[in-house]
């Protein structure tokens, strides 16, 4: 080590020591000013206020931990209905986009175009603002199939009532770890043996298979409840029953999955076309099947391309989700970040902790990330 | 003549199966065409599923007929290897085809045919479409936000002078092509930054910033007397030491009146807004978030662990939240940590916010176009003797930022987009004048036509940012 390597290493570490020094320093002055003490007791405080929208049982008696929690919980049931739809338009998109029909290929190449030049919150806003502003409303909403409504207030639509809900939970996931073990036997076999199993056949038998089982053995039965529709008040109506989608997750749904589908399609494109043509001339000509050229020799090659930028996107949704607060879903930002923070004013704690909600959400994904590109990174040697 | 065997059209009777499929085909589209033009039903006759499915049928059977391979006519092979190469894809085609047809006629009705384009009133927009008098009637706010109108022409004297200033490179001899960057990197920034606070806000002319300057112009013309020897440490020292001359000791007593010496009426920035405000938000972040994004990279990069470590915090940190939460904290928390006394004007906070934000964004585009480079040409500047800043400006940073054009420009496409979230903190640019304009009691119910305009806008700011770029890149692609 000598001088000139450890000076500007000093010299770095005196400015951010300093530059941390002078905040922390100002913020105990200010608060001491203020009499506020720091402190993250007021997490078990009644909340007192409430939420429009939540997956579990909160109102205001509960505690500002659990307001955090009914947070948190929205914004991931938002991220994953924006992740599927996204992922299942970015990934039809992204093939329309290099299909020989010139058709085809423009009206892709026109969405992805279109959607990604205009910013998220703008789509957001259209979406629910004027777009969704436009359905009719609750009482004169014409049914979709006879038991679908689409309202101004919201979406109506039909939800299972279930009797013993956990034995079918357990059926699916004793289906899935099935499937995870007929999926290691028959890739031994095909190292082994060369014969090749029908796994995607099973797995759907399997999945079928147990639930359904758990139906005629388990006493689980489902019912299916549709929305009715019911009077309030002489000019008010709703539907009772089912399941309420309101606008606001609808509108950021939409919009989410509509704009980062556009980001995905075009990861998707990139990998398919960077799978050079001799790979797929090479599989041919050793006698592969078309169905088996795609699974066995493209695909392996494309997602090793496509994965990486496509969780990164799924992580940008993710973080998107929180342009909520601008129309008011109640997820993590709004409700904690804004409601409770007005008011308990508690701002250093507040942001805090809604930072490093999200921090430990994206370092864990990317984390994860790293392991999995280790893992199916060519080996060279 | 052969027989026509109408399953599997061949070369043999060309013209039979043409003349057929081309006439059913046409035939399909006129049948979707009257009906969503002229509302004309040429099939009322048949039964109701029939009769809506039948385009799609005669369409399909047409072209079936006239996929012929190999046929020797131009452009029906043209057709057929683009819109009609299997079955499968004449049915996506037509699919698209009809779509467009149908989707046509009220898209211009709303957009044009009865669209109200007249009058400045909500009571001039009586028809079913789109309401243009209302954007006509606001459009001076969404460009200009709350600004008074009698001083608007400095933000479009200040646009235009920096326009014509940001295209100086364009024009720029052999001679001086070389100061470019630096003109670009430093001066013009500087300039831009005068000219927001001197025109658009009418800021007074001797300030903190303006010893700064005359501090700096000072040291540099001192500068070239220097020997090279000492010239960093000289630069370290002389323009901060001018700098507290000039501020505490020269000019200390007429501080107060030369203070308030000012050449406009001042506008506070929460008056400024609309189109105009995205504009200078997204023209600064884009201005400091480069070289801040290129410093941590290569701080990222660095064989210095502290620098290392702190940088790689620091990306990591901004990455992992989202912008809504950094504007949150700059606004609700940022007071916290400053000195009572001291006071941040909101819309810096914000570009300083954003700022750092995409400053990450960068960094990571960057060290990706670093670690693209080959081993080979860190090791042959280091062999010609070059030091660690020589080498990563003559010959790292040029080839590592060609390869990294489409990343950066993604990036700051990123960022003009983002500007609209400025509204957390209360500013408004134009999708917040919008959000205003759609709450005024007189105009209720505009909000389509405000998105949409406002969707136009950006769509041609953020279409001719990427066309631009992907130009760049083409410009400065190098075969490897």
């Amino acid at each position: 080590m000598n001088f000139k390597k450890i000076l500007p290493q000093l010299l770095t570490l005196v400015v951010v020591i300093l530059v941390f020094g002078f905040f922390s320093y100002n913020a105990q002055v200010n608060m001491e000013n203020r009499g506020i003490t720091f402190g993250y007791g007021f997490l078990t405080q009644e909340s007192s206020f409430d939420v429009q929208f939540s997956l579990i049982e909160y109102d205001g008696s509960h505690s500002y931990f659990r307001a955090y929690l009914v947070g948190l919980l929205n914004t991931i049931l938002v991220s994953v209905i924006g992740i599927v739809f996204a992922t299942i338009i970015g990934v039809v998109v992204g093939i329309a986009r290099l299909s020989s029909n010139y058709l085809i290929e423009r009206t892709a190449a026109i969405y992805v175009e279109f959607f990604r030049n205009i910013p998220l919150l703008l789509q957001i806003f259209f979406w629910y603002f004027a777009a969704l502003r436009a359905l009719p409303l609750p009482e004169k909403a014409e049914p979709i199939f006879g038991v679908f409504f689409l309202t101004i207030k919201g979406f109506f639509i039909p939800a299972f009532v279930w009797n013993n809900l956990n034995i079918f939970i357990y059926s699916v996931i004793a289906a899935i770890i099935a499937i995870f073990f007929v999926r290691l036997y028959a890739k031994k076999k095909q190292e082994n043996q060369g014969i090749q199993t029908p796994v995607l056949l099973i797995s759907i038998g399997l999945l079928i298979i147990l639930p359904l089982l758990s139906f005629l053995l388990g006493g689980v039965n489902a019912s299916i409840e549709i929305p009715v529709i019911e009077q309030l008040s002489q000019t008010s109506f709703t539907y009772k029953g089912g399941l309420k989608l309101p606008p606001e997750l609808i509108s950021l749904a939409l919009a989410l999955s509509l704009y980062t589908a556009t980001f995905i399609a075009e990861c998707v494109r990139a990998g398919v076309q960077g799978v050079s043509k001799g790979q797929k001339e090479a599989a041919a000509s050793i006698g592969l099947t078309p169905n088996q050229v795609l699974k066995l020799v493209v695909m392996p090659q494309a997602l090793r391309i496509i994965i990486p930028p496509t969780t990164n996107q799924y992580l940008n949704l993710t973080k998107n989700s929180s342009l909520a607060a601008a129309i008011a879903y109640p997820d993590l930002v709004l409700v904690f970040a804004g409601t409770a923070l007005m008011q308990t004013g508690r701002a250093i704690e507040i942001v805090s902790i809604t930072m490093l909600t999200y921090l430990t959400l994206s370092i864990t994904i990317s984390i994860f990330m790293n392991w999995y590109n280790k893992k199916i990174a060519i080996k060279e040697k | 003549m052969n027989k026509l065997n109408f399953l599997s059209p061949d070369k043999n009777n060309l013209y039979a199966y043409l003349y057929s499929g081309i006439s059913l085909f046409s035939l399909s589209i006129l049948i979707v065409f009257l009906n969503s033009f002229f509302s004309l039903d040429l099939t009322s006759f048949l039964p109701g599923s029939i009769s809506y499915f039948l385009p799609l049928i005669i369409g399909f059977i047409g072209l079936h007929l006239i996929r012929i391979e190999y046929s020797g006519l131009k452009f029906l092979d043209i057709v057929n290897k683009n819109i009609n190469t299997n079955k499968f894809n004449a049915l996506l085609s037509l699919l698209i085809i009809f779509a467009v047809i149908k989707s046509l006629p009220p898209l211009l009705s709303w957009f044009i045919i009865d669209a109200n384009f007249a009058g400045d009133s909500k009571d001039a927009c009586s028809g079913s479409g789109a309401c243009w008098a209302y954007i006509k009637t606001w459009f001076n706010r969404f460009m200009y936000g709350m600004y008074p109108n009698a001083e608007q022409w400095r933000i479009n004297l200040s646009f235009i002078a920096l326009a014509f200033l940001g295209g100086v490179g364009f024009f720029a001899t052999e001679k001086f092509k070389k100061y470019l960057t630096l003109y670009y990197v430093v001066i013009y920034p500087i300039i831009a930054f005068l000219f927001i606070f001197f025109f658009i806000s009418g800021g007074p002319i001797f300030f903190d910033f303006s010893y700064g300057i005359i501090a700096a112009v000072i040291s540099i013309i001192i500068g070239f007397f220097i020997p090279s020897k000492f010239k960093m440490y000289y630069f370290l020292i002389i323009p901060i030491t001018i700098y507290i001359l000039l501020k505490y000791v020269f000019f200390y007593e007429e501080l107060i009146e030369l203070g308030k010496i000012q050449a406009f009426e001042w506008v506070e920035t929460g008056a400024w807004g609309g189109l105009s405000l995205t504009f200078i938000v997204s023209f600064f972040c884009l201005i400091f978030c480069f070289p801040v994004g290129l410093f941590l990279s290569l701080g990222r990069r660095s064989d210095l662990p502290i620098i290392k470590y702190i940088s790689i915090g620091f990306i990591e940190f901004w990455r992992g939240v989202p912008l809504i939460t950094v504007l949150f904290m700059s606004s609700v928390m940022f007071p916290m940590f400053l000195p009572e006394d001291m006071f941040i004007d909101k819309l810096v906070r914000v570009i300083i916010a954003i700022s750092l934000f995409e400053a990450a964004y960068v960094a990571e585009v960057i060290r990706g176009g670093l670690q693209a480079l080959p081993r080979g040409q860190y090791d042959a500047a280091k062999s010609l003797g070059m030091g660690y800043w020589k080498m990563h400006i003559f010959v790292i940073l040029p080839q590592a930022l060609k390869l990294v054009i489409p990343g950066i420009a993604n990036t700051f496409l990123a960022l003009v987009k983002d500007t609209p979230l400025i509204f957390v903190v209360g500013l408004l640019e134009i999708v917040g004048m919008l959000n205003l304009a759609k709450t005024n009691p007189e105009w209720l119910g505009f909000a389509m036509e405000g998105y949409v305009f406002a969707s136009i806008v950006f769509f041609i700011i953020c279409y001719a940012m990427s066309k631009y770029s992907y130009n760049l890149e083409q410009k400065y692609k190098t075969e490897r």
